[in-house]
């Protein structure tokens, strides 16, 4: 009459044997109306619509957004090898616990609706408990654990160590990480490039992350590739990933860093190798642009991205845009170019991404013109939201650090002319 | 005529004699009240910042609530539900029934006891008076340095935080050694330790974690106000400090303030599940001991807050496995619950229902938890909503539905009224409902990427729907506790009075009178067994207990009521406030330090020489 009585019924005796116990398990009990107990629990709670159909309902939904809709900062869906390795040590521990909820929520369940009693019932049998009982769900939980165990420790020990080469065969590239209140530094050592808030990375290669915070804690997390790095402001932290596919890819800081700690975004670009030896090699070119202080020509369709760093055009090539004529828009960034070197701008910002001691306090302008977004990678990079942020940056994003002279609306478009060239 | 004239006199002579009786008492059930009392009221403030908060992130881009404002709201959300709602409403209980439980007639120091709960409004009351001088703490419940720093927080809103804590800090100390005191000492002849109910363990190892861990975070206030107001370096790595210091002294106090909120749970749900199973608790030793150590764990596992510092695959290691361990203890503690509810003739009322309740979510809550031990995975979830989530399953729940009922289970004793059973399932289905609506969508949140603490997020990252949906939930949260208010007020107003015994008690409090007498027990019981009520009625062979009837308590000493408690309390609060003054060289001056150091000496030295039967016995 017992499915898996934990209290003996009256003739077994107290406490129960091991056989007794596993017998009572695997028998079915029988209501007196002669329908076995499951069958009436599935039977009413059927009947009871409405607690289980809100658990449907919030089931369905959760699990319809989850497969459905745009989440590019999801972490369920890696796009990168350490964050394809978590996922997978993710996904064991959510079939066990689903496993365990499924099996305890299931008891829980029965014995309230097995044991429902009425005032005028005589008192049950009044157990105290059974040491067998106790040892096996102290014993069962505990290899439960063990199956997590070993892969979290095998997957803690994968991630600690930056590999020393990539799949692409080079070695790892080495990207510095600095967190500042409320935006991202990224200095590359080995190319010598400087930028702010757009991690440009090559697909199928190891970065290996040297990370530090220029003020308080921050922590650097690009969902997609890796789990989440403290960044401090004593100490170095090291990260690393590899991309697998092309894209952008939004981060965030995930620790609170005060006043605009919500907006402290950024973009992982994961660019061809192509893509980004074009990118490097803009890089470059915007340092020349720096330096002669010439405005950019008009992007060529063609040769960068073969060309790569060291063909890259030298000063030979500059001048010629300045030979040309210059057109109302020609004079528009002339003009925006002359504001940027005296209402202040260059005390902070540099579009120079190859001399990083140059004008660090603020982000690094080199390639503004073509970032996806601007005010750390939140606000996206059109003409008019980057007139308001010059307008008054502070209504923007309240607390920042930028400090700007009232402008007019034609120094401004000047301006947005001018950093448009930075591509 | 006579009359009407005499009478509003007599109406405000005992008003005002009643709100003395409250200000000067240092009755166990009376300081109890008023524990609950302001509890509750700090309960619904911080409810009220967590329903702006969610109408905040309803929609992406929202500008409802300024950043400043939402850091403000998101910090004193946590500050208030962990010291000023959880731990007190907790504390309400331990004062209240701990006694009664052991079949004592108060606590082992009753005047520290009144001065516990006046520190603590007194602090309670000082933090939110933050809100008025629009500066609230701002910096997180945590107050990781160097954002808590005068560098990074030059405002007075983190002097609040630091100040307000170290106050509350003395409350929850004096209470430790009062109860860890009264609980070792006086309980009633024959019932040995392996006899108490377990709620009174659970009190005992929820005060040995407060014993042994509040001196921690003291000393990490004390060192955080040294770096602020007197230019020490402890946490600032410019003059040598280390800011990981401030995470580890945080967590070493931190995650045994988890099982702070959460013991007493699971002592109050051991308390009503064999009630309204009709059956002993089951595996009493084993919980005894499963609660220990958990206790005993409690004080290894601090670092799993702080995988994503980077401490290297080693530290990482141990404390993921030791985090893991704790699951096994939890687990039998479920698995008992479950057990006791196995083979009982369950009675459905509505404590019942918010224990069986809590049981369901805990579960949840304590899956989420291992999965935060696995550290590669924890990685992704720290510091997101999927964390969020997590704990709001193990708070609220854990540690709200089983206080609700608790409140349920004991408010008869407490107020001599039984709340509404129509009313109480009301609130639970709708609790039940609100509150897997607001925090389970959370969980997908997380995972889909969103961090904590985010005062909005932009459109397009897929997190609206949850967002939305959590919303809704906590609305319908609110609307549960209004039907629980209505409750209150509902039975207040009825002349129905609740009997001693109203649901088959199996502890010492059913014995006596609703509410109990201020001696709580005529003659001392003498305790024979587990369940000591339950073995009276199996020895008189009846199914409930005559109804006690009121007596004299002519010949029983109680303690008297004393001003000095509040008077201390007072000093110590206008001694801390001294520290707000922002000039250091002036300290040894400080008019209003020394005030306050004046009053507290002064109020201590009164206290030690009060008369001890200034009051003479009533009844």
């Amino acid at each position: 009459m017992w499915l898996f009585s934990l209290t003996a019924p009256p003739s077994a005796g107290y406490p129960l044997a091991a056989k007794n116990l596993l017998v009572k398990f695997f028998t079915i009990d029988v209501t007196r109306s002669g329908e076995p107990q499951l069958m009436r629990f599935l039977r009413v709670a059927r009947k009871r619509k409405l607690p289980l159909g809100l658990l449907a309902v919030l089931a369905l939904v959760t699990l319809a957004g989850c497969t459905s809709g745009n989440h590019p900062q999801s972490t369920l869906a890696p796009k990168g090898d350490y964050a394809e390795m978590v996922d997978g040590l993710f996904m064991t521990t959510v079939y066990l616990a689903t496993f365990v909820f499924i099996v305890v929520e299931g008891a829980l369940l029965w014995a309230i609706f097995r044991f429902r009693g009425k005032p005028t019932d005589p008192d049950p049998e009044q157990s105290h408990g059974n040491t067998l009982v106790e040892i096996i769900w102290t014993v069962v939980p505990a290899v439960v654990l063990a199956i997590v165990a070993v892969p979290t420790v095998k997957t803690i020990f994968a991630t600690a160590k930056v590999p020393t080469s990539s799949p692409d065969g080079k070695a790892p590239l080495k990207v510095e990480v600095i967190g500042h209140q409320w935006w991202w530094e990224f200095r590359y050592p080995e190319l010598g490039i400087t930028t702010a808030n757009e991690l440009h990375v090559p697909v199928g290669r190891t970065i290996d992350l040297r990370m530090k915070s220029f003020d308080v804690i921050h922590s650097f997390w690009i969902p997609q590739f890796a789990g989440k790095r403290d960044v401090f402001p004593n100490r170095e932290t090291r990260l690393w990933f590899t991309a697998k596919t092309a894209g952008a890819y939004p981060g965030a800081c995930a620790e609170f860093c005060g006043l605009q700690h919500g907006r402290m975004d950024f973009y992982l670009m994961a660019d061809t190798p192509e893509a980004f030896a074009a990118w490097q090699s803009n890089r470059m070119a915007d340092t020349m642009l720096a330096a002669t202080g010439m405005p950019k020509p008009p992007p060529k369709p063609d040769t960068t991205a073969a060309a790569g760093g060291a063909k890259t055009p030298g000063a030979a090539v500059i001048p010629a845009p300045a030979a040309a004529p210059l057109g109302v828009a020609d004079a528009q960034i002339a003009e925006g170019m002359k504001l940027f070197q005296t209402k202040g701008c260059i005390g902070c910002h540099t579009s120079s991404a190859m001399t990083p001691m140059k004008g660090m306090v603020g982000p690094n302008l080199s390639g503004i013109g073509s970032r996806r977004m601007i005010a750390a990678g939140w606000l996206p990079n059109s003409d008019e939201n980057l007139k308001r942020w010059l307008h008054d940056p502070q209504a923007v994003k309240k607390g920042v650090g930028m400090i700007i002279p009232p402008l007019t609306d034609v120094e401004v478009n000047a301006l947005v002319a001018y950093l448009r060239t930075k591509r | 005529m006579a009359t009407t004239v005499l009478e509003p006199t007599h109406a405000y002579a005992s008003r005002r004699s009643v709100i003395v009786e409250w200000l000067t008492t240092v009755d166990h059930k009376k300081i109890g009240i008023l524990y609950g009392a302001s509890a509750f009221i700090f309960f619904l403030i911080g409810g009220l910042e967590a329903l702006i908060i969610r109408t905040q992130l309803m929609k992406p881009d929202n500008t409802l609530v300024s950043p400043e404002m939402y850091n403000q709201l998101f910090t004193m959300h946590g500050t208030t539900m962990i010291f000023l709602a959880v731990m007190p409403l907790s504390a309400m209980f331990f004062n209240f029934f701990v006694p009664l439980l052991i079949g004592a007639r108060d606590v082992a120091f009753p005047r520290l006891n009144a001065m516990s709960f006046w520190v603590f409004l007194l602090g309670g009351l000082f933090l939110n008076a933050s809100f008025l001088l629009g500066a609230a703490p701002n910096g997180g419940w945590f107050g990781y340095a160097p954002l808590s720093s005068r560098q990074f927080a030059a405002g007075l809103n983190m002097d609040f935080w630091v100040i307000g804590l170290q106050i509350l800090g003395i409350a929850s100390l004096a209470a430790g050694v009062n109860f860890f005191t009264t609980i070792l000492n006086m309980r009633a002849p024959g019932m040995t330790l392996m006899r108490m109910p377990m709620f009174v363990w659970t009190t005992l190892i929820t005060q040995i974690l407060v014993l042994l861990s509040f001196p921690v975070i003291t000393v990490a206030l004390i060192m955080l106000m040294a770096d602020r107001t007197f230019g020490s370096s402890f946490f600032s790595w410019v003059g040598g400090g280390d800011p990981m210091l401030w995470q580890h002294l945080f967590w070493v106090f931190g995650h045994p303030e988890v099982y702070i909120l959460i013991l007493p749970a699971f002592g109050i749900i051991s308390e009503i599940l064999p009630v309204f199973s009709r059956k002993p608790l089951f595996g009493y030793s084993a919980m005894v001991f499963s609660s220990s150590f958990i206790a005993f764990l409690g004080f290894g596992v601090w670092s799993h807050h702080m995988f994503a510092t980077g401490m290297g695959p080693l530290a990482d290691s141990f404390f993921s496995l030791a985090t893991m361990l704790i699951a096994i203890p939890t687990g039998v503690k479920i698995f008992n619950w479950i057990g006791t509810i196995w083979g009982g003739s369950l009675q459905l009322k509505t404590p019942f229902y918010f224990a069986v309740g809590f049981i369901a979510m805990f579960i949840i809550g304590g899956l989420s938890g291992v999965m935060h031990a696995v550290a590669p995975a924890d990685l992704q979830q720290t510091d997101t909503y999927f964390v969020v989530a997590h704990f709001h399953y193990v708070l609220f729940g854990g540690s709200i539905f089983a206080l609700t009922a608790g409140a349920y289970y004991w408010w008869p004793k407490m107020f001599g009224r039984l709340l509404d059973e129509g009313l109480g399932k009301v609130h639970f289905w709708l609790m039940l409902a609100g509150f897997n609506l607001t925090f389970f969508p959370m969980h997908f949140a997380g995972l889909l990427g969103m961090p904590r603490r985010i005062y909005t997020y932009p459109a397009g990252l897929g997190f609206e729907l949850y967002n939305q949906m959590a919303t809704a939930g906590a609305f319908l949260l609110g609307v549960s506790f209004l039907v629980f208010i209505w409750n209150v007020i509902k039975t207040w107003r009825s002349s129905e009075r609740a009997p001693a015994d109203p649901w088959g008690g199996a502890t010492l409090e059913w014995a006596i009178p609703s509410p109990p007498q201020e001696f709580n027990f005529p003659t001392l019981i003498t305790v024979h067994e587990k369940d000591p009520l339950w073995d009276m009625k199996r020895a008189a062979g009846v199914s409930r207990m005559p109804e006690p009837q009121l007596v004299s308590g002519k010949g029983i000493h109680m303690p008297g009521p004393s001003w000095w408690p509040l008077i201390v309390a007072c000093g110590i609060l206008i001694f801390f406030i001294g520290f707000m003054m922002k000039d250091p060289w002036a300290f040894p001056f400080r008019p209003v330090t020394i005030l306050g150091f004046a009053i507290t000496t002064f109020g201590i030295f009164k206290w030690a020489y009060e008369a001890p039967d200034a009051h003479a016995p009533q009844h």
